[in-house]
Order: structure tokens, then sequence, then C-alpha cells
């Protein structure tokens, strides 16, 4: 239930099918066939009254509510179940309809308490409507059901109560986890009166039960309620917003008393989501005030010192000072910034403009360096720009899913429903991933090939891919010779055609038998529609750009791009990576992906910015690191990232950072670099400001102030003003001015506007004259560099080797609850599932090592060693570990080491060369750390109360 | 920067390379490094190239004169 009403037509609305034409009450209307006539009826704005139904979910038919008469036929058939037909004429209210309803709605209420004024759906309940609706008025059979008043509440879930005693057992619940989340984790166990929803385990959170909050949603009654209402109340307004959390980028009301977040409902108008949603986007807000936010803007003048709170005004002049006086004694390269991925397109596009023209360089990073740079590299080299091919909708054509080095269950929660909903379909899926992880086999999902390679051979194992297509004639000879172009086409085909590409002469490299690989192919190329997702294990390699381009090489030798179902599309890690990246965050480029050295470019820029601008490339976040240990780089401003944290190689971060003279944080939290930092800048979170993101399949969707900025300003207004300290003028009202001039200055933007987002909800770039209202599949008739452009893709294997020291191979990534540096989940209620990184091993390498369940292991490499507790799982591979970076006291990049993609610099954190042994002890780093983060967060609380 | 990891990383764009004919692998290291790195950066490579090189491969050398030549980074370090 949800307190915005959005428009339910109780069944699935059907886009395709020939119309059909019948009378509803009196009044005419066409839908496609398929349509039931429950959904027919509410495009004519006839609701029937219904329980178990909901449009998010296929038709049911249990409640019998939803009664309707049709001419010529027998009986009260359910609307629900009942598609139109040619000619149907529907009543949906007569007086013996009116009589079965209410005989119905006694029968539900003879079952359930009557404690409607103290119950915390109340005003929200679809029991409570549909006994209005059919006017209910007396329960002849009394109040004696079987009400379940004994089975005890279950409060084990850290967002929601389950609650017997309100279940009418219509089913949604069981249906929504099972159509919409994919999990199966509920069923109905018992009969007749006796039966009950019930979980596989103990209890909510003992089960398989992922939290997504897809049941509650469905539920019509109090059964599934958030904590949140049952302790608020049911909120009272709403903003239609966009979270901020992963990739996906999903459509989110948040649901309000005041300025006080009730909770966060998933949008059915959101294109992204559809109306679902996972635990972080749906629960996991309460960070957005948790006591840890700092709210005033804090200077030292030596990390050992205590914090000093001071106005806005100080903070701006003193940083400004402190960048000016860096530059005049180090020179104007001395300095740089950084922009966030988990800011919006607005903000992002104000840092690179501050650094650009008011740095005078274009020292100006992302944090997609560190995750989907080489896709920003190989996708530009092989197609001409760097994005995704398809809209995420496009999944739902596809025959055969390629899966590669992407987790989506865990890190793209949402889109990782509507792919399972697909595969259970019927289509087809390939994984191709060192792990087994959860889409190797689930419920109701099975993949066809897991090709579960060694860390670090995905280049051999994509070349073997293509030289089965190439060699066993699979290529679609008439898209490559129409759309790429055909002499890099034969000279790709005859260096993948030698026999040390093919499966048989790799799988020595990637430990994945030659007839897997071989079926797989054939499989992908054969199979239909065949698409390929990616992630960061694909990225975070040394050889990161060169797989994005093998998998370019594959899906336009197979034909398999350019319409619904294909493509090659990266899933993205943080909420605005694709538009961090978009606007212009690199160091070699403006908005826009165009090289700061194109002169016409550079003109625009200067011209409406009224300043010189470098046409030289700046330093990459590594590199501008390397300088400062060296000495020559002096001062960092970073919006909202926390490198110290998520980069690899901790000591070499933290080094840069200590070796410098000032650090600006602007955060919501005294993060891991932040101890490093001279100044600090408080952030707003989503809900304090208005902007936009762009999520994995180019979608721009509009973020919406729900809250006044808890310090007082939004991001956008601190970079103004940190702006104009620096004497560089910036006059923006509103973030809408920002986008105006984002769309003037960026061809693929040409076209967006706030009022066009507000139009439309939300549109995916190119967005411009020839596509006004957006490009959901990109290159279509042709590519945006005009033919495609094979690249050849020789192995190289990683610097990064195993040997006696290091015999086993370190991986890291993600889990379900957290999200990346941990600084907002972990200030929730997310640590129930996730409370600490552990280290998952093979059962055999911790056999030989002595590991059991549970045991403090040590993880050693050439760069550092942490501690952390050992989880013993055949999800791994003899040979490879894996743990997640979540966790600062875990410390994870103290191990990682400084090797990075050949092009990009986007680090290796996939391939780390490490051993493993139990100890009892923390390791030396992380004593260190937790001793010195005390000391470095320290705020003068006596200053804090002068400067009130 | 430190001689060793330019070295590394030119040697990194040069393995990519160098399975394209010969002139386009020079050619297009020289491209790459023009592209991306930052003028310091290829200031320093070309101090390390005038110091002996060592350990840059070959082909990443021969990329690193083709850039040289009109790269006005270069000449700043010259002057």
């Amino acid at each position: 239930m949800s307190l915005v009403r959005e428009t339910d037509y109780g069944t699935p609305l059907r886009e395709s099918g020939a119309p059909v034409t019948l009378v509803i009450d009196g009044a005419s209307v066409t839908v496609p066939q398929g349509t039931s006539v429950m959904a027919a009826a509410m495009t004519l704005g006839t609701q029937i009254p219904k329980l178990c139904a909901t449009d998010s979910l296929e038709a049911f038919g249990s409640c019998r509510l939803c009664l309707v008469e049709i001419e010529g036929r027998r009986g009260a058939p359910a609307s629900c179940t009942t598609p139109v037909e040619n000619g149907m004429v529907v009543r949906t209210q007569t007086t013996r309809l009116a009589d079965l309803r209410r005989g119905v709605m006694e029968l539900y209420i003879s079952d359930h308490p009557l404690d409607c004024l103290t119950c915390s759906a109340n005003g929200d309940c679809e029991l409570q409507d549909m006994a209005g609706a059919v006017g209910l008025r007396d329960v002849r059979y009394g109040q004696d059901g079987a009400q379940h008043r004994t089975v005890a509440k279950d409060e084990s879930n850290p967002y929601f109560t389950f609650d017997s005693s309100k279940c009418i057992v219509c089913s949604r619940c069981v249906r929504a986890c099972e159509d919409v989340q994919g999990t199966f984790a509920l069923t109905i166990d018992g009969r007749g009166l006796g039966s009950l929803v019930a979980t596989g385990g103990p209890d909510f959170l003992g089960s398989e039960c992922v939290s997504c909050g897809a049941c509650v949603q469905a539920c019509p009654t109090a059964t599934l309620n958030e904590k949140s209402v049952i302790e608020m109340g049911t909120p009272t307004k709403s903003v239609l917003t966009t979270c901020a959390y992963c990739g996906v980028g999903c459509s989110f009301r948040a649901e309000m008393q005041g300025d006080k977040v009730v909770r966060m409902v998933p949008s059915k108008e959101g294109k992204a989501n559809e109306g679902h949603s996972c635990v972080k986007g749906r629960f996991a807000w309460g960070y957005a005030t948790h006591k840890d936010r700092i709210t005033k803007p804090m200077i030292r003048a030596k990390t050992t010192d205590e914090w000093r709170e001071v106005s806005w005004e100080e903070a701006f002049a003193h940083a400004a000072s402190e960048f000016r006086r860096i530059q005049g004694a180090y020179g104007r390269d001395a300095i740089g910034g950084i922009t966030s991925s988990r800011c919006t397109n607005e903000e992002t596009f104000l840092v690179q403009k501050l650094i650009r023209a008011g740095f005078g360089n274009n020292n100006v990073d992302t944090c997609a360096r560190v995750c989907h740079s080489p896709t920003g590299y190989g996708l530009k080299t092989a197609f001409g720009t760097s994005a995704g091919t398809q809209d995420f909708e496009s999944v739902e054509r596809s025959d055969v899913i390629m899966v590669i080095g992407a987790n989506p269950t865990d890190a793209h929660p949402v889109f990782a429903s509507r792919m399972k909903k697909r595969l259970r379909d019927g289509a087809r899926l390939i994984v191709v991933d060192p792990r087994r992880i959860d889409l190797v086999r689930s419920a109701h999902v099975e993949a066809d090939y897991h090709l579960p390679l060694k860390p670090g051979t995905n280049v051999a194992m994509i070349n073997a891919l293509a030289h089965v297509v190439v060699t066993e004639g699979l290529i679609d000879e008439a898209f490559v010779r129409e759309r790429c172009d055909l002499e890099d086409f034969q000279v790709w085909a005859r260096f993948i055609a030698q026999e040390r590409n093919s499966p048989e002469a790799t799988q020595e490299l990637t430990g994945v038998p030659a007839q897997d690989v071989r079926a797989a192919a054939r499989l992908y190329a054969t199979g239909g529609n065949a698409a390929i997702y990616y992630g960061l294990g694909v990225t975070e390699h040394s050889q990161g750009s060169t797989m994005v381009m093998g998998m370019a090489n594959l899906a336009m030798a197979t034909g398999n791009l350019g319409r619904d179902g294909v493509g090659v599309n990266p899933l993205r890690g943080q909420n605005n990576v694709q538009g961090a990246c978009d606007m212009g965050s690199f160091p070699h480029e403006f908005s826009g992906y165009r090289h700061v050295s194109d002169d016409a470019t550079r003109d625009m820029f200067e011209s409406l910015w009224g300043v010189p601008l470098s046409s030289e490339p700046g330093l990459r976040i590594p590199n501008m690191l390397d300088q400062a240990v060296e000495g020559r780089f002096k001062g960092l401003y970073v919006q909202g990232e926390d490198i110290a944290q998520s980069d690899p190689d901790t000591k070499h971060v933290t080094n840069g950072l200590a070796n410098m003279e000032c650090v600006i944080v602007q955060d919501l939290f005294l993060n891991e670099t932040a101890k490093y930092a001279h100044v600090f800048f408080p952030g707003s979170s989503f809900l304090e400001k208005d902007g936009t993101f762009t999520n994995a399949e180019r979608r721009i969707s509009r973020v919406r102030k729900a809250m006044a900025p808890l310090a007082g300003l939004a991001d956008w207004e601190v970079t103004i003003r940190f702006a104009e300290a620096l004497g560089v003028r910036m006059h923006y009202d509103h973030p809408a001015q920002i986008m105006d001039e984002i769309a003037y200055l960026t061809p693929t933007f040409a076209g967006v506007s706030y009022r066009k987002l507000d139009e439309l909800g939300s549109v995916q770039w190119p967005c411009n004259a020839q596509a006004p209202e957006g490009t959901p599949i990109m290159h279509v008739d042709r590519f945006v560099r005009g033919k495609g452009k094979f690249m050849v893709t020789e192995f190289v294997a990683s610097d990064e080797r195993t040997g006696p020291r290091f015999p086993l191979i370190l991986t890291t990534g993600r889990i379900l609850s957290q999200y990346n540096v941990g600084v907002q989940t972990q200030r929730t209620s997310n640590n129930v599932w996730h409370g600490e990184d552990v280290l998952e091993i093979h059962p055999f390498d911790a056999e030989q090592r002595g590991v059991r369940e549970g045991d403090l292991v040590s993880l050693q490499s050439r760069s550092g060693d942490v501690s952390l507790h050992a989880h013993v799982s055949e999800r791994m591979q003899p040979g490879v570990v894996y743990t997640t970076f979540h966790h600062a006291r875990t410390g994870a990049n103290v191990v990682t080491t400084d090797y990075s993609d050949w092009a990009t610099n986007c680090p290796e954190y996939k391939v780390t060369a490490v051993q493993v042994q139990k100890t009892n002890r923390w390791s030396d780093w992380q004593e260190q750390d937790r001793a010195s983060g005390d000391l470095m967060r320290r705020i003068s609380r006596g200053a804090a109360n002068a400067a009130e | 920067m430190s001689a060793a990891k330019l070295v590394h990383m030119a040697n990194q764009i040069a393995d990519f390379f160098r399975s394209q004919p010969d002139e386009a692998a020079v050619a297009g290291i020289a491209e790459h490094i023009r592209s991306f790195w930052a003028p310091v950066m290829r200031r320093d490579m070309y101090a390390h190239v005038d110091a002996g090189g060592q350990g840059l491969d070959p082909l990443a050398r021969r990329g690193v004169e083709r850039m040289r030549g009109d790269d006005p980074a270069a000449r700043a370090a010259e002057s």
C-alpha cells in the first residue's frame, strides 16, 4: 500500500495485441487483446472492487470481489481473470453484484480484527476501502473467525513487520516475491481458515527474503507494514525523486510528514524500476538524518589538530586562500579535484567547471576512474560513444543473456529482478564469472553455461568465444558488411581465427573446458537476440579496456546491436556514474566526451565561461596521488568520494593525501578521506536538493528536494560559493539553470530541460533535435562513429602473478545490503545482513590452511595485510578468494595493488596475489588505523559553541 | 612521476598496440599518451628517455619519441 495512490488497473496493461472493443456500463472501450475486463474498466475510470488483484501481478482470481455480469454468460465471472472479447457487454454495478460483493466482504471481515482506528494502516488500507466501496454495514457471521491473534507478530526484519492477524491471504505478497522480485521466499502454509503466509525459514530475517519490499508494497492491509509507518503514522505528502544508491536509478516517492521522511515508496511510473525496489533504496534511507551527519563547516591547520567549526564564509575564504597560496608556491597544476558519482549532474558539472575555469587546469577526475573508465574508452572506440547501448526494458526481448563479471542480484537488484523474470520466461543464460554467483543457480533460474574462468583471463575468454563464432561460420555477414568497417573486421577476423585463440588453446589459461566455451559461443551467436550485461569484473583489470572492446567485437560480429533485446550493457556501480562521466569529469574531456584539445569545443566553453581553458589533459586520480607522494601535488577538492577507502593500495593513497597541504572534503560524514582533510564542507543528501541523476541506461531523472539542506546549503550551492571565493563567477538560482547550460554546451543533452523531464518523467540521452524525446536504443541504423570498429584484442597476462609467497588470487566486490564504502548503509539497519567484510574461501584452500568457518585469518599481499573472518564457501573456485570493501575497519584495499588498466588507469581490483593464514590478531595497519582514526576525527566542541 | 611507474604504463600501452602493423602501433602509442597523459607525465617520460630509458619497451620508446616531436610539453621541458 502507499499513500499516493497511483492508478491501479488491477491486472497488467497489455502493450500490444489486436484491438478489442467492448462495452462496459454503457461506454465503449477499445484495448489490446489479452487485457482483462478489470483493466479495461479502469481505463474508463471504473474501479471494480478488488482485493487480490493489483496491476504489478498477473491475475489470481481468489478474492471473488471483482465479479461482473457479462451479457450472454451465466454467473458472475471475476473481472480480473476474464479477458476482453470483441462485442462483450459488461456491467460492473448491479444490485445482484452489490449483494454478492457484500457477502464476500462479510466473510473477509468476519476473519479480520476490527481495530481500524488503532491500526497502522488506518486510512491506507484497501480492505477498509473495499468495505466502504461495497457498502458493508453488518457482518452476519460475527467476529469469531480464525483471526490468528495468537500468532506472534514477526518483527525480525528491521524495516517491516508481518502480522498474521491482519492477513486476508490474498497471496499478493507471495506472488510479488515470485513474479516481481523473483526470490520465491514466501508461500501459503495450511488450508482454509488456517492458511497463513509463511517464509522458508524461522522468520523473515532467517529466510531467503532479500527485504526488497515488494511484499510490503503489494499488501493491501497492515499485515506487512513499514515499521516507520507504525512508529510515525501515515505520511501526509510525497515528493517524486530518484534513488541515490546504485546505477539502476529507481524512481521513488519520498512520503513525508512535514520535513520527516516516513517511507520511500517505489514509483510505478519510474521507467527504470516500474514500481520495484531493493533493500537499499526502499528502506536504507535513515543515514540522511543520522546523528553522525556533519552539518557545520570545519577547518584545521594540521590533520592531527581537532576540527574547528566555522561559518560558511570563513570556510570558503580559508579554502580559497589555501588553494591560491599553493598555486602561488607550487604552480597552477599543483591542485585538482574529484567529482562525485553520488552527486547530481549539475553538481558534477559545476565542480569540473570550477577546476577548469577556476583552478586553471584540467586536474579533474571522478570515481568512474576506478570502476567504469574502461567502458568509456572501449565503447567509444568501438561504437563512438561512451555508454551502454540499450534501455533496461530491452532485456525483456532478449533470447540469450550473457552476464560477464557482474553480480546483478547483489549490485543491481532491481534490474536483476527484471532479468530473472525474462529468464523464467525462457531466455537462455550464460554466466562468465570466477564465482558461482546467485544467477548460476537460484529459484527457477539456472545458467545454461557457467564459465568459471580464472581471474585475469577475461580477454583470453572473449577471444575464445569470438574464435568459435569466426571459425564455425557464425558471423552475421550482412550486419558486418553493412554496419562495420570491413578492413578492420578482416584484420580482426584473421587474428581471432588463429589457433592460439581457440577454446582448446586457451583453456589452460582460463581454466574453462573448451567444450563449454564452444557451446556457449554457439548459443550466443545462434540463440536469437543475444545481450551482454557486464560489470566491474570486466573493467577492473589491467586489460579492462581491451575486454570492453572484445565484447563489442563479439556483439558486432554476431549482429547483436541496434535493436531491442541485444547490445553491450555496462551495469554502473554508483547512482550517477554515467552522469558524472557525461558531465566532463575526466581530465581529458569536456561534457559529452569531447577532448580538451578539440579547438571548436574549447572555444565554445571559453566563450561562455569567459576564461581561457587548458588544451592539455589533466591528472587522473592515481596520477594526482603519485604526484602528491612525490611532493608535486599539494591541494585536492573531493566532493562526495572516499578515496582513502575505495581506491586501491590504501597506504599509497593515504601517503599521497598526507603529503598535501590542503585537502577539502565535501561529504555527509567524516569519512576515511576526511581524516586527511584540512577543510570540511558539509554535504547534502539526495533528499535535500534538486538536480538530476543519469542511470546505466543513459536515463536522466529528476532528483527533487524533499527537505531543507541540514547544513543550510545544497552541494551545488557550496561549489558556487567556493568558486566565488576563488574569484570565479558562477550565478545560478536553481539547478535548472545549470542544466540549461549543460544542454547549451553538450550536443547529446541539447534537448534536456527540467520542463521536459517534468513532462516526460525521464529521458535517455542523446536527447536533441534528432531525438527530442530521447534515445532508448542506440546505434539503430548506424553507429555514432559511423562504421563499427573491430579492434584486435591480444591477451596479455597481468603483471600480478601468483607464486610461492602469494599463491591465491583475491578478487573484491559488493554485496546486496551494503553500498560502496558503506558510509550510508552502515548508518542504517542494513548491518544486520552484513556487519563486516568476510573472506570467502573454497573448502580445499581452507582445509590446506587449517581454516574453519568464522576463523580470523590474515590476508596478505605485496601491498599490505589485513585480518578478517573467513567464510568457507563453494561459491569460490579453488585458488581464488573474495571479499568486499564495504567496511572501513577491514581496510580491504590495503591489500590491493597499484596495477591498473593500460588505457585508463582503472585499478586492477579483481586480481591480487595473496596468501591467507590463520591469525589471532588484527593487522598492524588495522590497529594503527583504529587508533589514529579517532584522533584525526576530533571536533573541538568548545569552538562549536563559540561558532554558534 | 616515478620513472618505474611511467615505464610500466607505457609498456602496457605498447602491449596493446603491438598487434597492429608497425607504423600504426607507433602512431597509436604516441596518440594515446598524448591524449591521456598530463604534460608533467610526458615531461618526466622524456627525461627518463634522455637518461637512457631503462626498462622501456622498444616499441613504447618509439611511440614516445614519435610523440615528442610535436609535443609542446617537450619543448617546455627543453626551454
